[in-house]
């Protein structure tokens, strides 16, 4: 079934980009694309990591943590811009997430 | 070089929207395949050109994938499969396959009367990555009355409900008019309980078959206004759950739309015989002449260099008063097919707008028939249109 509708994004989420929605690097212009319906978008170059770390298995946390590391940049920060970003994403409709199973 | 800028505010933003790629006549991201004309529906507003591509003159299999594949190869990221209605091509699965193939982003855009639940699944499975259907209205009398088709309106529900089992993103398209208008706060609610992501309340645009049934299907200014009303409080009642992408029609505008972004700027669509076209409706313009995928040019040739994609591009065709207008580059003047249409002459100024000398009578005849009698359609087909019944049949 479809995945969860109204996403809210927080530290714990896992989440990942719909089937509908795809990131791929446009050859022709240079540039990362997300293709949806009747949209493409352009995201940014952080944007773009972050999406490719997005993998439904690490958490908005554990992205973070990677990111941390990466650019020696305060932890709550990027944390704070990585949720801003993926709600965005999430209220446009191009981003789902992993639940636990409540079975 | 990049064509592409984004400005630093916005992580996301909509490329389309991106001035530079329109300055530059970059290929289009998007393309429409309009890969038949043949339909079972007869719905009187047809967009498709009132001279219908015949069966026999549509491309085959394997010039079709030669045209995904080029098309791929050249910049395009989308094309949508439409028509006509595009499943009524036996092969439209295999199309599907090859575009997934080569890398192409798939929207079906369709009908729905066709498929069967097993063709939806292969259809998934070959990397379709979006649905829109089309409904005529919310309830089957008047649905399948305005597509001349009988039990189109309950197979569409239960297409739609299949697509999303299948985890397919759902558009429904609602195409409007005076008919229908009165239904919109429940095809808003019907998208909603289809689990639909987004709903297009597309107003009837009258060029060729529409043209023919304007007196039938123009609405009034006051429908208008409460579409505009309905459509604005449900975009903000239902925000996050349900996007509502809202067309009006011009005639009851003052400013004349941005037609296809400006010709030959950021659109091209394909025809079932192959010509490339500037818009849809572009073969209604008598006088110029198409070039064809099956001619010795390559499609990117065709968009940058051929005679039609030329002429009505940029600024320097134009008549006054659009030559001197301080709006000529942000609408371009308007639709050429509809000043064509209304005037005789595409390089006119697009009666839609105010400064056109026509826009005055064309806005009081629209006017007239939106209060006038006549409902009777004159329904699409390869006949040249039939004439409804006096009784609705």
């Amino acid at each position: 079934m479809a995945g969860p509708r109204n996403i809210s994004v927080s530290e714990a989420s896992r989440p990942v980009l719909p089937r509908h929605a795809k990131l791929k690097y446009d050859e022709t212009r240079k540039v990362w694309v997300i293709l949806a319906p009747e949209r493409v978008l352009a995201p940014d170059e952080i944007a773009v990591e972050v999406l490719q770390l997005c993998d439904g298995k690490r958490s908005v946390g554990d992205v973070s943590d990677q990111l941390a590391a990466k650019y020696a940049a305060p932890r709550e920060a990027i944390l704070a811009d990585v949720i801003v970003m993926l709600q965005d994403l999430a209220d446009k409709g191009f981003l789902t997430e992993i639940r636990e199973k409540t079975s | 070089m990049s064509d592409v800028t984004i400005p630093p505010s916005d992580s996301l933003a909509v490329l389309e929207r991106q001035r530079s790629t329109a300055e530059t006549f970059g290929i289009p991201l998007a393309v429409l395949l309009e890969i038949t004309h043949r339909c079972p529906l007869q719905c009187p507003y047809c967009s498709n050109p009132v001279e219908l591509d015949r069966s026999g003159k549509e491309l085959t299999t394997d010039e079709w994938k030669k045209v995904l594949s080029e098309l791929a190869e050249i910049g395009v990221l989308q094309v949508h499969f439409s028509g006509g209605e595009p499943t009524a091509r036996k092969d439209l699965v295999e199309l599907v396959k090859h575009a997934t193939d080569v890398g192409l982003y798939t929207n079906l855009i369709t009908s729905a009367v066709l498929l069967t639940r097993e063709r939806l699944g292969e259809l998934a499975d070959a990397g379709l990555c979006h649905v829109q259907i089309s409904f005529q209205g919310v309830e089957e009398g008047l649905a399948d009355r305005v597509a001349g088709y009988r039990n189109g309106h309950r197979k569409k529900l239960e297409v739609a409900k299949w697509t999303r089992e299948l985890d397919l993103p759902l558009t429904v398209n609602a195409v409007m008019h005076r008919q229908n208008l009165h239904q919109l706060p429940d095809i808003i609610q019907m998208s909603v309980d289809l689990d639909a992501d987004r709903l297009e309340v597309a107003n009837v645009q009258y060029y060729g078959w529409a043209l023919k049934n304007r007196a039938a299907l123009m609405p009034t200014v006051a429908q208008l206004d409460e579409c505009t009303r309905i459509v604005e409080e449900a975009r903000e009642r239902l925000k996050g759950r349900l996007t509502i992408d809202y067309v009006v029609p011009d005639y009851y505008a003052l400013r004349p739309k941005k037609c296809m972004g400006g010709w030959g700027r950021q659109f091209f669509n394909i025809s079932p015989a192959g010509k490339v076209l500037p818009c849809h409706a572009a073969e209604s313009i008598t006088g110029l002449e198409f070039e064809s995928v099956r001619s010795n040019h390559s499609i990117a040739w065709i968009w940058q260099n051929s005679e039609a994609f030329n002429r009505y591009r940029g600024t320097g065709w134009m008549k006054e008063p659009c030559k001197t207008c301080e709006f000529r580059e942000i609408d371009f003047g308007g639709c050429r097919c509809q000043a064509f249409a209304l005037t005789g002459d595409a390089a006119n100024t697009d009666p839609a707008c105010a400064l056109s000398p026509l826009h005055e009578t064309i806005f009081k005849q629209a006017e007239r028939e939106a209060e006038g009698e006549t409902s009777r359609f004159l329904y699409r087909n390869f006949a040249g249109g039939t004439l409804e019944s006096e009784n609705g049949a």
